[in-house]
């Protein structure tokens, strides 16, 4: 174990074969930059803004970016900076219940589903079958759309949506699990299953799900503005980088950046998850197989 | 015993995608009872409602039958492709969706194209170049083409391309005849493919460094086999079956995601009809429009199942699991 990453070979992740492990690359460190920024954003946004998120404007709209309004206005006179900052509160929390629920859910039934095996693997995994199957974020907006479900019930239906990923990740590391020696010695020595799973195998997959855990928020964060950019789940006129951006679509030939920032703002989060994710799972796992 | 696997599995295949095709029909043909609001009083509007008039749109409606007969004589209809009427339109659902058919089947086919074209083609280069600039510069690309979702791409297209440079139209479809509608579709197709560009070139990238690497491929290159060959005959062909997964999940997205990129470039598709069905609690479009797109789903996932077969000799023998 001596500073040998043998991980899968995902390209710029691993810069250089014999870079040490401690180092992320200057793309990993940028990615861990903007989540903190983000998540900064996220908890004292109301505090940062420079203007109020609702703060209408009416003598000043679809202003041009300038030094009292970084990004310009829209066209109730909002500043868009200070919006872009405040959205974030709405970008991450949905994402990080959806991720965490999928977690957890995803965690229970694919440990169930792996180690008993038999009916229920055969009832749970069918269900994962199922929402495999089906185009997810058609669902998500049919659904969310024909409730008219705010953002909460669009939250619950992308948990739906999500865990069968984290079930059958789960599900396929615990079978391969179930087979290694320690569990058949706990087995033997008449350790109760649940706690064998809980206590035992749950910890060493743990690593897994964390990473899994990162993809899920980016997905969830992308399909979440999918449905805000549709006119579901977030209310007309909230600081909502989604609903943002369906509403500057219309202005994005007077003040672009109304439409343009927000966008920028959800790939770029969305893309410095998936990194983090991809890194901590090429970190976490190699360790472990070997 | 070999032919016997391969009708096992297909039979098996089969079953289950009428299954899987039951149980989202059922979904949708629930729709109508989870949304807010009777069918009968969004038809009525806001027309006087006599208790004679109700009682027999019921009936008309089959609203007075047991939920399960509703269901079936819901699904009689819809295997013959017979949706109902739009509440909003006035047209036979499928009269609705035939007539914006055109665009979203010239938007999913071109952006598909982009996605395979462009995603094997960069994941080829990526791969042969492994471990350069070229590669970890496409792989960053990759990642943050997989990340963005399409209808931010796509208003940043829109903005630098039809506004600011203004080389392509801002909005519409453009009329029917093939140029015109190609030159309006392309930015669009373009936002729409990127995402499956990026997945493609992943998949590639990744599929094929791994054939590469095989000791075969070492053994005919010290033997002399032309790199040509030995790219395109031994090692695509092994990397078949990941590609082909990942076109699946390409036309799956693309369709999701035409729905999306018609709401952004103002296009009168099948999606763009999906949303406003949606906000007028047209309910029979709505469930027209997501069975047609869910069995089109379901049906390529299948074959990609079976093609399998065909790339992979491999997978005709033992035992496939589903």
């Amino acid at each position: 174990m001596t500073g040998t990453v043998t991980a899968i070979d995902t390209g710029f992740l691993q810069s250089r074969r014999r870079r040490r492990r401690r180092a992320p690359s200057a793309v990993v460190a940028a990615a861990f930059v903007i989540v903190a920024l983000v998540v900064l954003c996220a908890i004292g946004g109301h505090w940062l803004a420079p203007y109020p998120a609702g703060k209408q404007d009416l003598v000043a709209t679809l202003q041009g970016p300038s030094g009292a309004h970084l990004l310009g206005t829209d066209d109730l006179g909002r500043d868009v900076f200070s919006r872009i900052i405040v959205g974030a509160a709405s970008a991450l929390t949905g994402p990080l219940v959806i991720s965490l629920g999928a977690m957890v859910i995803g965690t229970l039934l694919g440990l169930l589903a792996g180690y008993r095996g038999g009916i229920v693997e055969t009832v749970i995994m069918r269900w994962v079958d199922l929402m495999y199957a089906v185009p997810q974020l058609l669902i998500a907006i049919v659904v969310v759309g024909v409730l008219d479900g705010s953002y909460w019930e669009a939250v619950l239906v992308l948990v739906v949506l999500t865990a069968p990923g984290d079930t059958r990740i789960m599900r396929g590391a615990t079978i391969a699990q179930r087979s290694l020696p320690y569990v058949e010695a706990l087995r033997v020595l008449g350790v109760p299953g649940p706690r064998i799973l809980l206590r035992h195998i749950w910890p060493t997959l743990m690593p897994l799900t964390v990473a899994q855990t990162f993809l899920n928020f980016a997905t969830s964060l992308v399909s979440l503005a999918s449905l805000s950019f549709l006119g579901l789940g977030v209310a007309p006129g909230a600081a909502d980088w989604g609903r943002m951006l369906a509403e500057g679509r219309e202005l994005i030939a007077t003040n672009p950046w109304t439409a343009v920032a927000p966008g920028i703002a959800i790939a770029l989060t969305a893309a410095s998850m998936n990194i983090v994710g991809d890194w901590l799972h090429e970190r976490l796992t190699s360790g472990s197989n070997r | 015993m070999r032919f016997h696997a391969v009708s096992v599995f297909l039979l098996r295949r089969l079953v289950e995608l009428v299954v899987l095709v039951l149980l989202v029909s059922f979904l949708v043909f629930t729709l109508e009872y989870l949304a807010p609001g009777s069918i009968i009083d969004a038809l009525l509007g806001t027309a006087e409602k006599s208790p004679q008039l109700v009682a027999t749109m019921r009936h008309e409606y089959h609203l007075d039958q047991p939920f399960i007969v509703q269901y079936a004589l819901w699904l009689k209809g819809a295997v013959q492709l017979d949706f109902g009427r739009s509440v909003m339109l006035n047209v036979p659902v499928i009269q609705a969706i035939a007539s914006r058919m055109q665009v979203t089947l010239v938007l999913g086919f071109f952006g598909f194209l982009i996605a395979v074209v462009a995603g094997l083609a960069l994941g080829i280069v990526a791969a042969l170049k492994k471990g350069t600039g070229v590669d970890r510069g496409t792989v960053g690309l990759t990642v943050l083409g997989v990340s963005a979702p399409t209808f931010a791409t796509g208003l940043i297209l829109l903005w630098a391309f039809a506004i600011l440079l203004g080389w392509f139209p801002v909005i519409g479809e453009g009329d029917p005849n093939l140029s015109d509608r190609l030159w309006h579709l392309t930015l669009p197709a373009v936002a729409l493919g990127i995402s499956g560009t990026a997945l493609m070139t992943k998949m590639t990238r990744a599929a094929l460094i791994q054939a590469l690497g095989q000791d075969a491929i070492g053994f005919a290159r010290s033997r002399g086999v032309g790199s040509f060959r030995i790219l395109f005959v031994y090692g695509l062909r092994n990397s078949m079956v990941p590609i082909l997964t990942a076109a699946g999940i390409v036309i799956a997205s693309t369709l999701t995601g035409s729905v999306l990129i018609e709401e952004t470039f103002s296009l009168h598709g099948i999606g763009t009809l999906l949303i406003s069905s949606i906000q007028n609690k047209d309910i029979p479009v709505v469930q027209g429009a997501t069975v047609l797109i869910a069995v089109f789903v379901i049906v390529v996932n299948t074959l990609v199942d079976v093609a399998y077969l065909l790339v992979d000799p491999r997978t005709r023998g033992k035992g496939i699991t589903a």
